[in-house]
């Protein structure tokens, strides 16, 4: 019986070629404009790291009080040196580390090579577990070398290949800011997008990769500056780093495992107890007004989505809504017209339901062309975002299998629902009226 | 003609009149809104920095194993190599100007602060934002920005510090806006304003008519036109230079760059991106933006051509199911121009109910995105003009099936359907 309506649509199909082919760019534009930008958005809102992202979170403490709040009472996006320096020592999740971006220079063992700039970041040793950064050779550092401010390091692969040639590196030596760090690690292939761990500096994304991790106390201790933003509510009082580092600026990132609710009640009432104590102390004077948010929230807290991609996804909707609107009236007249036809078969027997499977196939075969046309149109459009869209969100979208099957499901599901009120309409027809009219 | 035939007739066809209108009303709300974005973005990207962009370059160069910048040693250390690169810069033929600075127009690397008329002054809301550019006597030929009162930096005005140190600035120039909003009354030059809640007065030597502070994006929009200029060289392990080319020679001057700095201190780092037209810097500033200016366009032109589109199907199909009535009216005496104004008249109709309620769905949507993202509130100009144009593209695409409709001959009442 499907072979039967197949070849019904087909031939229908095929009688009004016109109507046909503009369902069908209809339903291939809309479904194209649609998943074009909701690949965009898949990737800018994609978990970056989904099996672990409610057990992390970010703590903020208000350390400027009320002038410095936002509108909305929000306080600072990031630590001080202060605050961040005793969130850990005094340890109270099972993984945490303070981090800061920085920018060093790597000088190439060969002397005929010029120097290089490098991104990554201070951080504890902590971060490497808690992040599950995955590592090609050897490890992070101990809680040790943080204690001992040692010079170690831990690479990029890319700048692994570039230095060693991507050979096994651990032990060997790189000249980070003029001074000699031992390779304790090289990461295997880790470049999460959005970059979560930092996006008051990052942004969320980023072309980059970062290259290098150093212990936190270390690169204070060397004077390494911070690279990233710096937030200041009153001009530090001394200069230099070290001014930065006695100051009420936040320019330090923080991150903490926290794996059971009674973990995070516990750490919520250890931050307000911090901030009571300063209040107490004198050195704020005004309530705790802490937040804990987890990873999801917080990048949604700090819009790592740009609007952009969101309105452009709802337009793109709108676009595929108009289509299928469209469509659905074409059909209609489509359908409509072959009242008389709808008739002969009534009259000879077949059951409405007969009526509604050999219209709704053909809705799914326009719904199908039109999908084929829109995997084509996607890919299309995928491949353009690169030279519409910056380069750092442009190059997550990618075209892949999921995104393909999407394409086609939407694309005949969405026809076949634009086809139900012309096909209900379609079985309406009465058979009598249309054989007596002729 | 009266309308009662027309309505009669699309009563007997509510479901495609009803879709038709929707398509029309959806499309309306969904391009006036792109539109709009499309327009605020062009604005957003035509604005003029107040610099004269062309020939203009920025060098942004990180020195390895040089001194940290914390201790007066080494400021003084940084501030001769800073000085050493300066001088070969400008040494080079192709180079017409070159001035030191922290950051430049549409760079997104911002030193911001706040001016204010009292000292010791509280950082709070409602304080005069601005960003600051610390350079020397060079700047103002090397940005190519317009004195508009007082004087420019002199050589002896200039100072140097490290980068993160904090020390007085006697003397600024500040913009035009800058100046407007601190002195309404104007005579900004001579006056005394303090710089981020410091007690050492600064005094105001120059205004210059624009410049553009560096953030490009919705962080500097409420301060994008209070720059302040402060005659300091900061020095720290990096430097940014501004260099003006001679006209039609930025090419040639950018590419001699690396080798002469390399030349004066090989032991820096200069990669891809350290040596950057200006034209570069704005289109990578303005990316989004224009990316989203033509995405929407492309959005648009799908939607109006899907639209007209469906109007000349369902209007094709209505034509050749009315074959008969047209011809029985043609019969009794209708002319050709009655036919085609039938057709174009209901037309008018359809999409007049159409644009009725996309008005209220253009507004509806804007006030949505108004209300969850940045965006401002559509002027009615833009709706109206959408209007317009859909009825105009309603009757576009009804001309083709109505002037066929208008061709069925009268015989055709005559035969046998």
């Amino acid at each position: 019986m499907l072979a039967y309506y197949l070849e019904l649509a087909l031939r229908s199909l095929k009688r009004s070629p016109g109507l046909t082919a503009l369902m069908v760019l209809a339903i291939g534009f809309g479904v194209a404009a649609s998943m074009t930008t909701w690949s965009v958005f898949r990737a800018v809102s994609g978990d970056p790291i989904p099996w672990k992202s409610a057990q992390l979170f970010v703590p903020q403490i208000d350390n400027w009080g009320p002038n410095g709040r936002g509108s909305d009472g929000e306080p600072p996006n990031a630590m001080s040196y202060n605050e961040a320096i005793t969130l850990m020592r005094d340890h109270r999740a099972r993984l945490q580390s303070a981090m800061y971006q920085i920018s060093p220079s790597i000088v190439p063992a060969d002397a005929s090579k010029h120097p290089i700039n490098v991104s990554g970041h201070a951080v504890y040793s902590e971060f490497f577990p808690m992040l599950d950064v995955p590592f090609l050779f050897g490890s992070g550092w101990s809680a040790a070398d943080d204690a001992q401010r040692a010079a170690v390091v831990v690479i990029s692969s890319k700048l692994n290949q570039k230095l060693f040639g991507g050979s096994n590196s651990v032990g060997r030596t790189v000249n980070v800011e003029g001074k000699d760090y031992r390779v304790v690690g090289v990461l295997n292939d880790w470049n999460p997008q959005p970059r979560f761990f930092d996006v008051v500096n990052s942004g969320g994304f980023s072309t980059g990769v970062e290259d290098v991790f150093v212990p936190f106390q270390r690169a204070i201790a060397v004077g390494m500056p911070n690279d990233g933003n710096t937030n200041c509510n009153a001009v530090p009082a001394e200069s230099g780093f070290v001014g930065l580092q006695h100051s009420a600026c936040v320019w330090i990132a923080y991150m903490a495992e926290l794996d059971d609710a009674a973990a995070v009640t516990a750490y919520k009432q250890y931050l307000d107890g911090y901030a009571r104590d300063m209040q107490q102390s004198g050195r704020f004077g005004w309530a705790p007004n802490n937040r804990l948010r987890d990873l999801p929230s917080w990048l949604d807290n700090q819009h790592v989505v740009p609007s952009d991609t969101k309105v452009s996804l709802l337009v793109a909707l709108g676009l595929l809504l108009a289509c299928l609107v469209n469509t659905t009236g074409l059909l209609l007249a489509k359908f409509l017209r072959r009242s008389g036809e709808i008739g002969v078969r009534r009259a000879l027997g077949a059951p409405r339901l007969a009526i509604y499977a050999q219209f709704l196939v053909e809705a799914g075969i326009v719904g199908l062309s039109g999908g084929l046309l829109g995997l084509l149109l996607t890919g299309v459009g995928v491949a353009s975002v690169g030279w519409v869209l910056p380069k750092d969100i442009a190059a997550l979208a990618r075209v892949d299998f999921s995104l393909l099957v999407l394409t086609l499901l939407v694309a005949v599901i969405a026809t076949m629902l634009a086809g139900l009120y012309p096909t209900f309409r379609a079985s309406r027809v009465q058979p009598a009226w249309q054989l007596k009219s002729n | 003609m009266t309308l009662h035939p027309i309505l009669a007739a699309l009563r007997k066809h509510k479901a495609g009149v009803v879709l038709i209108s929707l398509q029309i009303a959806l499309t309306l709300a969904i391009v006036c809104n792109a539109v709009f974005i499309i327009g605020q973005r062009v604005e957003r990207v035509n604005r003029p920095t107040g610099l004269d962009e062309n020939d203009l370059f920025l060098v942004s160069q990180q020195w390895v194993g040089a001194p940290g910048g914390d201790d007066p040693a080494g400021v003084e250390k940084l501030d001769v190599m800073q000085r050493e690169d300066l001088t070969a810069l400008r040494n080079l033929p192709d180079v017409a100007s070159v001035a030191p600075s922290n950051s430049i127009p549409l760079l997104n690397s911002s030193w911001t602060g706040a001016l204010s008329l009292k000292s010791d002054q509280k950082f709070e809301k409602g304080i005069t934002r601005t960003a600051y550019y610390f350079t020397d006597e060079h700047a103002l030929a090397t940005l190519g920005l317009r004195l508009v009162a007082g004087r420019a930096f002199t050589a002896a005005d200039v100072q140097h510090q490290g980068a993160r140190d904090q020390r007085n600035r006697p003397i600024v120039i500040v913009t035009q806006a800058l100046a407007d909003k601190l002195f309404p009354q104007g005579g900004a030059v001579g006056k005394v304003v303090y710089t981020d809640g410091s007690s050492a007065p600064s005094t105001v030597i120059g205004v210059v008519a624009r410049l553009q502070t560096p953030a490009s994006g919705s962080f500097g929009n409420d301060f994008a036109w209070n720059s302040t200029l402060v005659p300091t060289r900061l020095d720290a392990n990096f430097a940014r230079y501004v260099v003006r080319a001679k006209p039609g020679r930025r090419d040639a001057a950018m590419h001699a760059v690396p080798a002469t700095l390399y030349a004066v201190n090989p032991m820096r780092v200069l990669d891809d991106d350290s040596v950057k037209s200006f034209a570069d810097i704005r289109a990578s500033a303005y990316r989004a933006d224009v990316g989203m200016a033509i995405l929407m366009g492309v959005v648009c032109l799908i939607l109006l051509c899907v639209t007209a589109a469906g109007i000349v199907g369902l209007t094709s199909f209505w034509v050749g199911q009315r074959h008969r009535q047209i011809g029985v009216r043609r019969a009794l005496g209708a002319r050709k121009v009655d036919i085609l104004h039938y057709f174009q008249i209901e037309n008018l109709l359809i999409a007049g109910a159409g644009v009725l309620v996309g008005v209220l769905l253009a507004i509806g949507l804007n006030m949505w995105l108004m209300s969850h993202y940045e965006m401002a509130r559509i002027p009615l100009l833009y709706v109206l003009t959408g209007v317009l144009v859909m009825l105009a593209i309603g009757q576009a695409a009804v001309f083709v099936p109505a002037r066929r409709a208008s061709n069925v001959p009268p015989v055709v009442a005559t035969r046998a359907a």
